[in-house]
């Protein structure tokens, strides 16, 4: 079991720790997951995230190689940018979301830990065909922490020269934070606004930047967040999950990534699957719902019922905190797709009401 | 971790309290830990229980259990008020996070639940 560099300071905080993604990692701390989701969406919230994977890509063919393997337009990406995309398989089945940094001279591609092994298989496999390329895999030397909430700008901005706000969001710039050099990126997982910090160093360095970020943010209530809350965070966002909302065998016509499929673009890989998808219109799709009964909380694979028939199954489900409801992804066919449906969730040798509903929750 | 002396315990993590021939019950305060946040407690409604048996389910928001019945014997009360404050269950698991109260059929089934040295050397805590 891999530690990152932040993992003492997750005991010491009293986190409760998990396997994740081949790394030991905070699932919560002692005042619970509702506290902490409450705190980022109310103050500051700092994630130790530095399972996630990090592979750099460098070379004349760098673009050409990206525009094979990713759904969105990287063409289209400007130096100092993210882009959240995807890669799939020939099949149209997802083989990670991704976002992709152009630096300048290089790429950088960020997947999730979970994924980072055979993302990775995937990379060089698809590297194989391009010459003027050379592909890295840095995860094991990035150190990532995501600061997220209203008052994670403030938090930094004490912390860098570097005008914060003039960061929007989705782009990112190279510079000092904490004396030490990183990548702050306007990205996250949570839909507040927040910064990412990419930054290089051992157990030493990613403790004094850990310190820096909560001196500093100490007079706003920064507090440490795990994994729970990071799921019912994005959970009220609608933002997928891979492993739970998508994963080999969804299309992302289906998951509803259309908007990050530009089959305009050229030749990709999956591109004649996911326009076949497009063009038959998708035969299921994720959807968000609410419960409308307390009595149950949606969880993934719990059936998905419409008139006594199943129709599909749930692939994320929690209480949204701020709601106080039962909030859910999953996916139902096509018919039952429309916001305002009623359909049924099977647990408990019964069912229960719920509606589908636009996306995000809240 | 705090397991009161006065209380038996099951290998479900519930605890009950006897008082003359009624049990009061609830989950162990290990046995929220493990669950996080509690968000609802969900009554199937069953009165005549057998030890063993279900008496509804606690959704939290790490996971879902079901609530089993210590001993067999008539429920005669279940907390009504609980689902107004569900973090009761966490912060207060033998106090006002109790659940319900049986009248117990065969008190003889006491004694082969756990003492509170038992159930912590169970738990580990």
């Amino acid at each position: 079991m891999k530690k990152t560099h932040f993992h003492s300071l997750h005991t010491s905080n009293g986190a409760k720790m998990v396997s994740f993604a081949g790394f030991e990692m905070p699932i919560q701390y002692p005042k619970g997951i509702i506290h902490e989701h409450k705190v980022v969406r109310n103050a500051v919230g700092v994630f130790d995230v530095s399972h996630m994977g990090e592979f750099e890509v460098r070379g004349n063919d760098a673009l050409a190689f990206l525009q094979k393997i990713s759904l969105n337009d990287v063409s289209k990406l400007e130096k100092g940018k993210a882009q959240y995309s995807a890669m799939c398989y020939p099949d149209g089945g997802i083989v990670d979301d991704m976002l992709v940094y152009h630096c300048g001279d290089y790429y950088m591609m960020v997947v999730n830990g979970a994924c980072e092994e055979k993302d990775w298989a995937w990379v060089q496999e698809n590297a194989a065909e391009f010459n003027d390329l050379a592909v890295t895999n840095v995860s094991d030397e990035f150190n990532l922490l995501a600061v997220q909430g209203p008052k994670s700008l403030e938090v930094i901005a004490k912390l860098t020269d570097i005008a914060i706000a003039d960061i929007p969001y989705y782009n990112f710039a190279f510079g000092n934070c904490c004396g030490e050099e990183m990548i702050l990126s306007r990205t996250g997982y949570t839909g507040e606004i927040g910064m990412e910090l990419y930054f290089k160093g051992g157990e030493e360095k990613a403790t004094k930047v850990w310190n820096a970020i909560f001196e500093a943010g100490a007079e706003f209530g920064i507090e440490p967040i795990g994994l729970g809350a990071r799921d019912t965070l994005r959970l009220e966002k609608g933002y997928c999950l891979y492993g739970n909302d998508i994963d080999n065998t969804t299309n992302p016509i289906e998951a509803g990534l259309g908007w990050i499929t530009k089959l305009q673009k050229g030749d990709f890989n999956g591109k004649e699957k996911i326009a076949a998808v497009k063009a038959e219109g998708a035969k299921r799709k994720l959807v968000g719902f609410v419960m409308q009964t307390e009595k149950l909380l949606p969880r993934q694979n719990y059936k998905i019922m419409a008139n006594g028939a199943e129709i599909g199954a749930i692939t994320s489900g929690n209480i949204s905190p701020l709601l106080g409801k039962g909030i859910g992804l999953g996916y139902v066919a096509a018919e039952f797709s429309a916001p305002g449906t009623i359909i049924e969730i099977a647990a408990r040798n019964t069912t229960f009401p719920a509606e589908v509903t636009k996306l995000p929750f809240l | 971790m705090n397991f009161p002396e006065e209380l038996k315990y099951t290998t479900d993590h519930e605890w009950i309290r006897i008082e003359g021939n009624v049990g009061t019950v609830g989950v162990t305060e290990h046995a929220q830990s493990e669950l996080g946040d509690v968000v609802y407690i969900d009554y199937n409604g069953a009165t005549a229980v057998n030890q063993g048996d279900a008496f509804g389910t606690i959704e939290a928001v790490k996971t879902v259990a079901e609530l089993y019945s210590p001993v067999s014997g008539t429920i005669i009360e279940t907390n009504d008020t609980i689902n107004d404050a569900p973090e009761s269950v966490n912060n207060d698991p033998y106090g006002a996070g109790w659940l319900m109260k049986i009248e117990l059929s065969d008190p003889a089934q006491l004694d082969a639940l756990m003492d509170a040295a038992a159930y912590r050397a169970l738990v580990g805590h």
